[in-house]
């Protein structure tokens, strides 16, 4: 079975929710609509305090050709447009809106009718997902409509299709695949004729084989879509290891992109939302989020609309336990731990996993004992305790020159240190340091061509 | 919500591996060649072992406690590993200060000097038995006939390896069995081979050591065995009895699968890992064959364990993305 070529770690998969069927979380009575949720420049509101708006209207335009289009995710009042804190306590620009009724802009087609031909062209279609403010949904929010303009000079060959899902507990983009397996592929080929190839793959980890067959048996009926099977592994969801997985090829260390080894990546989520984009004109304002956690009473998969306290989910699943718990938005390999319960579903909000316990504590660190796991675990062939070590170091030219940039912040190596050394903490700070170098050194040699 | 909470970088996941763990299950491997062992030369074996744990151990804690009065990691097993392996390194008739003096090196001198685990460069264990080789060659080489010994009395003291490089017996003058099960004279641990492979086994299945080292060790062993003996012109069956009788005689599977492994000791690569087996096969069958000692596998290590910071240098792991 195929996987990517070196390194990776297989975490107790405790996929909680995976026979929870999708369910639709109760419309929040307040939302707050961060102005950047994905990567790139922060949207520009396009509302003030006492508009009123409909669910789907644009209340916020792209900053810059890398940022998205945002859409209010209810009907109601925009009582204010503020700096809230977010899930990390940082303050940043939202727009609230006091939900009233659901009513919707006109042209948004809410139907669950299947809409399979796609008459337009490429450029309409990318036009269609940048008006819809369609970003990555796997937790990156990298700007798909960026994604899919190809630059002059490269050519894509073919789309691969993440339906990986290699964070333990989650299982919003598993639930998607079975319950609108049809959609996705149809938005499959939506993607297809966007970047202009005949081939797409779809990438799907073998502890999902309902999904395997359900979308292999519909991918029967579409020529150039193809179902692949993949060892379970984490990070197989990462953008480079699922290339290599699925095609064979390695993207070339930073700042060389997927595009450079012809390929378009784009999870399933965001093929979904692809579809309703560019078929139903639906704007990208709910999400499935995967509400898991052992202390959860009720681990579910909630479709929810953009901007719903984080709180109001947890509700949903039964509640926070009444111990210490760290509350992580995503998965617990790359999610971030929150500190502000009140702060909103973003795009990029894959699942909310609640850890307790033990498993919520850091556990000391001692001595490194070179026992190389660290080097074993890296899936792009990184020597992390070496990282650590020169970072702690300030050696900022020989951590560059060990190709620091080509960390992909996964967490493998720190995952599997039984010193328990927080490796990735110094990894990022040496990671962050030395991009700063390069990009200070950028400027100062810009000058002189 | 009134929760606290805790809040950290990701990854939230943690291995259910310790380094206290690895090092427990270090020894439960180690524990049938110790089985077999006592056995074989009877309870001395448990004398000469128990002196050295609790020397090394007692070693470790002192030198915590008053030199580096930092925290105390006795409790992370190491000491326990140097303590056993250095015993698995003796005659089960050696005195019991030369064992205490040996412990002293390994922990003092081979690893605390450098700062303790994982910053050692040389295998302490090691040290402190090459120390005692040459500061006592006389009980450090005067091997107890197994307690059963019918069939081995050609031997008459001395063990394989050097009842075959002195010419007393050939390579095939021991049954393959015997060096099996260690019905033979030697160091405490170096006798049980095939109790060392289910150590190994273990180690493999509680993800420990990769199988990397180990089998490189021994696969350049054979091959430099089988190569030698083409060189001096035989032919038939001794070409394949000497390559097993290296593998399975003196102290290779011990070196291979517990001391050419340790961590701290051994590249941080898996192309590091076998050009330094490579390198341990070589200069021990070097001193098997032409050396002044019958055994060479501590040496090998040793040697190669100097060469594992260049190693380390030159040896990357394959980038991603990179031709």
């Amino acid at each position: 079975m195929k996987t990517f070529p070196m390194g990776g770690v297989h975490p107790s998969e405790n996929k909680l929710s995976s026979a929870k069927p999708i369910e639709v979380l109760p419309l929040p009575e307040v939302v707050n609509v961060p102005l950047a949720q994905h990567i790139g420049a922060p949207a520009v509101a396009k509302v003030a305090k006492g508009d009123k708006v409909l669910a789907g209207q644009l209340i916020a335009e792209a900053g810059s050709f890398m940022s998205a289009n945002i859409h209010a995710p209810v009907s109601g009042t925009v009582t204010a447009v503020d700096l809230v804190p977010n899930g990390q306590g940082l303050r940043q620009m939202m727009i609230t809106i006091k939900r009233e009724g659901d009513e919707w802009a006109e042209g948004i087609d809410r139907s669950e009718t299947l809409v399979r031909e796609c008459t337009l062209s490429s450029q309409e279609i990318i036009a269609r997902i940048k008006e819809a403010g369609i970003v990555g949904m796997g937790g990156a929010t990298f700007p798909t409509h960026v994604k899919l303009s190809i630059p002059a000079g490269k050519k894509a060959e073919c789309v691969i299709i993440n339906g990986v899902e290699c964070e333990p507990y989650l299982t919003s983009d598993h639930r998607m695949m079975l319950e609108h397996g049809e959609e996705i592929v149809v938005g499959v080929t939506i993607l297809m004729k966007a970047v202009g190839v005949e081939r797409a793959y779809i990438g799907i980890e073998n502890n999902k084989p309902d999904a395997i067959a359900h979308l292999t048996q519909i991918a029967a009926s579409y020529p150039g879509v193809e179902v692949v099977p993949l060892k379970v592994r984490y990070p197989q969801g990462g953008e480079k290891q699922l290339i290599a997985a699925v095609t064979g090829r390695q993207v070339p260390p930073p700042p060389a992109l997927p595009i450079d080894v012809g390929a378009v990546v784009c999870n399933v989520s965001t093929t979904y939302a692809v579809y309703r984009a560019v078929q139903k004109r639906m704007p990208l304002v709910e999400r499935v989020v995967t509400v898991t956690g052992k202390s959860l009473k009720e681990p579910r998969n909630l479709l929810t609309r953009m901007g719903t306290p984080v709180a109001t989910l947890l509700e949903a699943a039964g509640g926070l336990p009444d111990a210490v718990c760290k509350v992580i938005n995503g998965g617990p390999m790359m999610g971030r731990a929150m500190v502000d319960l009140a702060s909103p579903v973003t795009k990029g909000c894959s699942g909310i996993t609640v850890m307790t316990g033990r498993d919520a504590e850091r556990r000391t660190a001692s001595q490194c004992i070179k026992c190389a796991k660290c080097v074993a675990a890296c899936p792009m062939g990184l020597e992390p305790y070496y990282l650590s070590k020169m970072t702690q170091k300030k050696r900022w030219d020989e951590v560059e020159a060990s190709m620091i940039t080509s960390c992909i912040e996964c967490g493998c190596c720190q995952s599997t240190c039984p010193a328990y050394l927080p490796l990735l903490d110094w990894v990022r700070l040496g990671k962050q340091t030395v991009m700063g170098i390069i990009r200070s050194r950028a400027a100062a040699g810009a000058p002189k061509k | 919500m009134a929760n606290k909470l805790i809040v950290s970088p990701a990854p939230h996941v943690q291995t259910a591996q310790s380094t206290a763990r690895i090092m427990r299950d270090v020894v439960i491997a180690l524990l049938p060649a110790l089985v077999v062992s006592t056995v074989v030369f009877g309870a001395d074996v448990l004398r000469v072992t128990a002196i050295s744990v609790v020397a090394c151990v007692a070693f470790e804690y002192l030198i915590q406690k008053f030199m580096f009065r930092g925290p105390l990691t006795i409790s992370n097993w190491s000491a326990v590993v140097t303590g056993v392996l250095l015993s698995f390194n003796l005659p089960a008739s050696i005195p019991w200060w030369i064992v205490v003096i040996g412990a002293f090196v390994a922990i003092a001198v081979a690893k605390m000097t450098f700062g303790g685990l994982g910053k050692n460069p040389f295998n302490p264990a090691l040290v402190g038995r090459v120390f005692l080789l040459i500061a006592y060659p006389v009980q450090m080489t005067t091997w107890p006939m197994p307690v059963r010994s019918e069939a081995l009395d050609a031997l008459s003291g001395a063990t394989p390896l050097a009842a075959v490089k002195h010419g007393i017996v050939g390579p095939d003058g021991l049954g393959v069995q015997h060096l099996l099960l260690g019905n033979m004279p030697g160091s405490l641990g170096e006798v049980a081979t095939l109790a060392l492979l289910v150590g190994f086994v273990y180690l493999l299945w509680r993800r420990v050591i990769t199988w990397h080292i180990p089998v490189t060790i021994l696969v350049t062993m054979a091959v430099f065995a089988f190569v030698a003996a083409l060189c001096e012109g035989e032919s038939g069956a001794v070409l394949w009895q000497l390559p097993l009788f290296h593998i399975l005689a003196g102290g290779a599977m011990l070196g291979a699968i517990f001391m050419a492994t340790d961590y701290s000791t051994s590249p941080m690569t898996v192309k590091g890992g076998v050009i330094f087996a490579v390198g341990i096969g070589v200069i021990t069958m070097c001193i098997r064959l032409w050396g002044a000692y019958p055994e060479g596998m501590s040496f090998a290590i040793l040697l190669m364990n100097a060469c594992v910071p260049l190693i380390n240098k030159y040896v990357k792991p394959k980038r991603f993305g990179v031709k």
